[in-house]
């Protein structure tokens, strides 16, 4: 009963479930954390709106992008995922989220900021429908934890358009 | 000769009795386990619940030997979201995330195009020839939640066997062993 053996599975039983509980509770202080995010995007330019050789539409866009994530980060956050996605419905489909732009915040410091960068991903539709087109630019947001439950959420940012013709 | 045949066979008893106990009482170990797993995958909705992180493709987020907690629900898949997805005739899964959804307006059906956050490149050139999209059946299930460092002994036990037929050998010997 006091054999090495039976000391060593007893801490090894113990410390396994301290730090599985310490681990779920470090999970759950996120949820209780406050946190109001905000984000304004502006399109600077379309660069391009073409037709690409096998029948999709294609556009490059530059994007003004500020945002502040600050209030995102709790002592259990280990980098923010941010991206920002086209948003729009066709006929064939009724929605389309088409990834344009992302980052990765590792901490506080940078999640404030303004960029301006042009699409970092083709904004390429499935079949030419975008030519005069309304789409929502929304900025998503994916917080990683250290360790236990990651959560998303996004902001919707609707009445963006795209010129009636081809250049 | 008679004493000495009753005295082995009182012993010979003994020991089939402890040893059929210890087997039981192994087998209860075991089969609970595997109930408490399938319930959870039951629960989850999602046929692995757990997967190791393998490769450097979703870092600084995901490193390698990180575990990730898989959920499947019924709700679309939507763009941001962390995914594991097996790739028609590879049966390594990939955790990457979904970049790209196109959902199809009557039957629900949807395109997904996925790239691991630290990859230059689209997931393209890891689906199949001839693949552009994965669609719902590939995907197994979402990342929920995340444990760090976790996942190393998984890959420690896959990438030298040798250590998993210790491991497993000490543990049978310790529960044979223990005659409580």
């Amino acid at each position: 009963m006091h054999s090495f053996g039976y000391r060593a599975n007893a801490l090894l039983a113990f410390s396994v479930t301290a730090l599985a509980f310490i681990c779920a509770i470090a999970s759950l202080s996120d949820n209780f954390s406050n946190q109001n995010p905000s984000a304004e995007i502006q399109i600077l330019n379309i660069n391009r709106f073409k037709k690409q050789s096998y029948e999709n539409d294609e556009v490059s866009l530059t994007l003004d992008i500020t945002a502040d994530l600050e209030s995102l980060f709790t002592w259990n956050t280990k980098q923010v995922f941010a991206f920002v996605a086209a948003e729009y419905e066709t006929p064939k489909n009724s929605l389309n989220q088409v990834s344009l732009w992302d980052a990765i915040i590792p901490d506080k410091e940078h999640a404030k900021f303004r960029i301006q960068t042009s699409n970092k991903y083709r904004f390429i539709d499935q079949g030419h429908n975008l030519r005069g087109k309304e789409f929502n630019l929304t900025l998503h947001w994916h917080v990683m934890p250290k360790t236990g439950k990651m959560f998303a959420d996004k902001i919707v940012m609707p009445g963006y358009s795209l010129p009636d013709a081809y250049k | 000769m008679g004493l000495v045949g009753e005295t082995v066979d009182s012993i010979k008893s003994i020991q089939i009795r402890q040893l059929l106990t210890q087997a039981i009482r192994l087998g209860m170990i075991v089969t609970s386990a595997l109930i408490i797993w399938k319930a959870l995958i039951c629960v989850t909705g999602s046929d692995s619940l757990v997967v190791v992180v393998l490769s450097e493709s979703m870092e600084p987020g995901f490193q390698r030997g990180d575990i990730l907690f898989l959920h499947m629900s019924k709700d679309p898949i939507r763009a941001g979201e962390i995914v594991v997805f097996n790739i028609d005739g590879r049966d390594i899964p990939i955790v990457h995330r979904v970049i790209m959804v196109h959902e199809r307006e009557n039957t629900g059906e949807v395109d997904v195009l996925t790239k691991g956050d630290n990859n230059p490149e689209d997931d393209r050139l890891l689906y199949a020839k001839g693949q552009l999209w994965l669609n719902r059946h590939h995907i197994m299930g979402r990342a929920v939640g995340f444990l760090p460092y976790v996942g190393w002994v998984t890959i420690i036990m896959t990438e030298k066997p040798i250590i998993k037929y210790i491991l497993i050998g000490t543990l049978g010997l310790l529960v044979i062993s223990s005659k409580d």
